[in-house]
């Protein structure tokens, strides 16, 4: 499974960046793909994105001059929600995928989440809700409105937009300022601290798992419990990368459906389905199994 | 209520079905046309410069 994913990830994040051509001459993609989303977090300013990050695209509609719902973007977080959840996080995003592969290089005494996980888990909404959406609307430079997650925080349009084409583009490099500085730091921030904690970003900061985190409980694709097999030996929690119980899997908003709880299963009782809402019921630890 | 507890397995189509309305609203309101936009210009925004 832990292969399986790896691999899904490696594919979509090279599939939705791979105009080369961009990363050799730092500009980037301009055609009709744009039109569209991708599910998870990938900077349309990657030299190498042929699609638009889902979040910058929600900005752009909420910074326009007035107020419009933005229907473009909701529509792509309601397909997207509620087919896949949060299962978008665990393996169709590229900046999970960096945070993934940082967590796997040894370090000492290793967390599954932050002290203080229960106030930090909030974390994404407000940054959804002020950066993202208020900050959109009401925040100016110049005579427009910015967008202040991207502006601001988003260590993802750092990673793969700013870096590259900072790169291979001079006119570019000759601009870089406090704000390119700003967003640099928290980017080794968050990497270094990827290598610790599980998946920092998206456990705290992240908008769009906020956002995905919501579907979890309704979701097409989901994490099934057959609790008639079930032998309750709970090998499922201690697998489980953010710490989640067993009837928290799969419907928790934290969840992000990246299956190890599934390969951890000796008896095979969990596993990936697609037939929408299920619930798992509460299951105690069995005493005679350590 | 009923309706919603018997339905809700089929949630995530509703789901489905009101993401692709909002996609026809956002079609018909020309929003689509603003994220290319922005998407085909260098956001400089998004990577620390503007």
């Amino acid at each position: 499974m832990k292969k399986l994913r790896l691999i899904v990830q490696l594919i979509f994040t090279i599939f939705t960046n791979g105009y080369a051509y961009g990363f050799l001459n730092g500009k980037i993609y301009q055609g009709s793909f744009k039109y569209a989303c991708v599910p998870g977090l990938n900077c349309y300013s990657c030299p190498g994105a042929i699609a638009s990050c889902p979040i910058g695209a929600l900005q752009a509609l909420l910074n326009q001059r007035g107020f419009k719902i933005p229907f473009g973007a909701l529509g792509f977080f309601f397909i997207f929600g509620s087919i896949f959840g949060r299962f978008v996080c665990g393996w169709l995003c590229p900046f999970g995928l960096v945070q993934d592969l940082l967590h796997k290089i040894p370090f000492p005494n290793k967390r599954k989440r932050l002290p203080m996980h229960n106030i930090l888990k909030y974390g994404k909404y407000a940054v959804l809700i002020f950066l993202v959406c208020i900050g959109s609307m009401i925040l100016f430079g110049g005579f427009a409105k910015i967008p202040a997650f991207c502006k601001y925080l988003c260590p993802s349009g750092t990673l793969f937009g700013a870096i590259p084409l900072i790169s291979a583009n001079e006119s570019l490099r000759s601009q870089i300022g406090g704000l390119f500085f700003w967003k640099l730091g928290i980017l080794f921030f968050i990497l270094i601290l990827s290598i610790k904690v599980y998946r920092p970003f998206c456990q705290y900061l992240c908008p769009l798992g906020a956002i995905y985190g919501w579907f979890n409980r309704f979701s097409l694709v989901q994490i099934y419990h057959e609790k008639e097999q079930c032998i309750s030996c709970m090998a499922c929690e201690k697998a489980c990368p953010v710490a989640l119980s067993l009837s928290e899997i799969s419907t928790s908003p934290e969840c992000i459906r990246c299956g190890r709880c599934v390969a951890a299963c000796g008896k095979g009782c969990l596993h990936f389905s697609g037939r929408g809402n299920f619930v798992i019921e509460k299951v105690e630890k069995n005493p005679d199994i350590r | 209520m009923h309706f919603w507890k018997s339905n809700r397995r089929f949630a995530w189509l509703w789901g489905t079905l009101i993401g692709i309305t909002f996609i026809g609203i956002g079609i018909m309101q020309n929003q689509f046309a603003l994220i290319w936009r922005k998407a085909v210009m260098i956001c400089m925004e998004c990577i620390g410069i503007g």
